[in-house]
């Protein structure tokens, strides 16, 4: 059955339908109406789980963690500063190899206060073990959902749903809600490899010391550097388990298909823009007028941002003159996170003797700054035809030039003022 | 593409509104549906506006229209604080809730299809300033994209616990009394 809702509503159809068992969360600012949605349908008994609102995102995860390690499925979401101030307890649920799935309303984070949407805050996560993936619509959400719980529950390892706030969170489009029989039998109901029990009691992940030693039954066990090393190899092999689970769910579903990337008019593209999440999908527009007017793009979508589908992406990259990466998040001081990840992955992978193609990265909807489809053709037109743009990149940015004529404002050091467009003079 | 703009106050119901006529849209067959509102700044009695995009084919951009062809507007109050015609295509349609004559409307080129939904919406048996099922009923007067009965059913589900009758009979009288001037 179709139906139309927001992105939330249809991230919290897919929790319901994945029959989380414990779904904790902070319900204040940043949280989004998907946490309220839960607690609509586990009040009206439609959602058979506890669900506990705690007093901070710290604690929400915390106790996701405690349910994962008594065996329950479990499900937070959160955004921005909320995700920020997991961020102890994000590196602790992916070192503990607890198969918790978050929903990631991607927003700006503070300071300044923003609350629309841009990908620092779950970008800022990519180094913490977790898989992360991205939805680019709404089908995508609650089909996403229902793959992060099987792949986490596959891999033992925790899962970032992510997906545009406003864009997607707020805006309404139909998609089709995942028939009950159908879910029962793409996602079984979650069995623990491990599982507190107060009748054999145990310490998880207590202090471990940098070198193998025996355990308390007096069998050799892994230092801190195997467990660690483990879960970069096990996370490395979920590539493969993500793309096993995206084939199981189009066996019982019949859509979906690709768990790495989403290539469109890529095959005899010139050149190929890469980006995550409902960017990539606007960007089919801008693909469209662009080869009206005689240049051969293509857009790939990235899907599953961390494991980083590096093979993948090189594979099909290789045949491109030129890939323009183009991001909502900054490695403040370098540049796009995605942009450096993918100029790796094309070194590391090209073909002997071969040039990889040349890589140009460009920064977008910062804060939830509009992203015009005009202006990212204009963009990308120029970059292909070799048109010099005045400006550092940065679509759709409006610096004005009186700034730098006046006194600073108090508290901002000169230097910090002349830091805003001076070479521009 | 069609692209339609809501224009209301925070609270008004122009999201519903817009949703119930998305909704009927995509069961006529517009497999492309995008509605997507004000981002962030909703506060009641605040003008909000909402963006809906309706298409045979599945729609990618999301982004905000910027020239709709139709411009509806829940409250003639909101035309002193917002220019509603902003980037409205030539030839596009204005769908007006007001009291006045349609001579005191001046929205240069563009049709105007208004009604005073607000008495006519009290007159079906709806609460004073409930006036987002009836709007409907001049948009679709106007506005022949979504047959009127798919709309009318849509409402009616939309509505099932508050006074699905008298709205659907807001958006029948809404349609009936509607004025259109221009081609």
């Amino acid at each position: 059955m179709h139906i139309i809702e927001d992105g939330n509503v249809a991230a919290a159809m897919g929790v319901k339908l994945a029959g989380a068992q414990v779904i904790a969360a902070y319900p204040i600012t940043p949280q989004t109406p998907l946490t309220e949605k839960l607690s609509e349908f586990v009040e009206s008994g439609e959602l058979r789980a506890q669900y506990i609102p705690v007093e901070s995102e710290h604690s929400a995860l915390a106790a996701c963690i405690a349910a994962g390690s008594a065996g329950a499925r479990a499900f937070t979401a959160t955004s921005a500063n909320g995700l920020l101030y997991m961020h102890e307890q994000i590196q602790w649920a992916a070192g503990a190899r607890l198969p918790i799935v978050m929903c990631v309303v991607n927003r700006a984070v503070g300071a300044p206060w923003c609350i629309w949407n841009d990908h620092q805050d779950s970008i800022s996560q990519r180094d913490t073990g977790w898989i992360q993936m991205y939805a680019c619509d709404h089908q995508q959400i609650i089909d996403g959902v229902l793959k992060a719980f099987a792949l986490a529950e596959a891999v033992s390892i925790p899962v970032m749903v992510c997906y545009d706030g406003y864009l997607l969170s707020h805006t309404y489009m139909p998609f089709e809600v995942p028939e009950e029989e159908k879910v029962a039998r793409f996602l079984p109901p979650f069995e623990p490899s491990y599982a507190l029990d107060p009748e054999s009691p145990a310490n998880l992940n207590t202090v471990t010391l940098p070198d193998v030693r025996m355990d308390v039954t007096g069998e050799m066990a892994h230092g801190y550097m195997e467990i660690r090393y483990l879960l970069q190899e096990d996370l490395r092999a979920a590539l493969e388990v993500a793309q096993e689970i995206e084939d199981r769910f189009k066996e019982v579903f019949g859509r979906g298909g690709d768990a790495l990337l989403e290539p469109y008019r890529c095959d005899d593209a010139e050149h190929i823009v890469v980006g995550l999440g409902s960017l990539t999908y606007q960007l089919r527009d801008v693909v469209e007028i662009l080869r009206n007017e005689g240049h051969r793009v293509g857009v790939l979508g990235v899907r599953l941002y961390r494991p980083f589908p590096d093979e993948a992406l090189a594979a099909a990259l290789q045949h491109a003159a030129g890939v323009i990466v183009i991001e909502k998040a900054v490695s403040y001081g370098y540049e796009g996170a995605l942009c450096s990840d993918l100029k790796a992955a094309l070194l590391a992978h090209r073909t002997d003797g071969g040039r990889p193609p040349a890589v140009k990265g460009m920064i977008a909807g910062i804060g939830g700054r509009d992203i015009r489809t005009a202006d990212l053709t204009d963009a990308l037109r120029a970059h292909i035809t070799g048109t010099p743009v005045e400006g550092p990149g940065w679509i759709g940015l409006k610096l004005y030039d009186s700034f730098q004529d006046e006194a600073p404002p108090q508290g901002t050091s000169r230097a910090s003022a002349r830091g805003r467009g001076r070479e521009r003079e | 593409m069609i692209q339609i703009r809501w224009h209301g106050r925070g609270g008004q119901g122009a999201i519903t509104a817009a949703k119930i006529f998305a909704t009927a849209a995509f069961k006529s067959g517009y497999a492309g549906v995008v509605m997507a509102p004000t981002f962030g700044t909703e506060r009641r009695g605040a003008p909000v506006f909402t963006s809906l995009k309706l298409s045979e084919e599945k729609i990618y951009d999301i982004s905000p229209i910027e020239t709709p062809d139709v411009v509806v507007v829940l409250d003639h109050l909101i035309l002193t604080e917002v220019d509603v015609a902003a980037g409205l295509k030539p030839g596009g349609l204005v769908v007006l809730n007001t009291p006045k004559p349609l001579s005191a409307h001046d929205f240069g080129g563009a049709r105007l299809a208004a009604a005073d939904v607000t008495a006519l919406s009290v007159e079906a048996g709806l609460p004073q300033g409930r006036v987002n099922s009836g709007i409907i009923g001049v948009l679709c007067r106007a506005f022949d994209a979504v047959p009127f009965d798919l709309v009318l059913a849509e409402i009616e589900a939309e509505f099932k616990t508050k006074k699905p009758q008298a709205n659907v009979q807001a958006a029948k009288l809404a349609y009936e009394k509607t004025i259109v001037r221009g081609a």
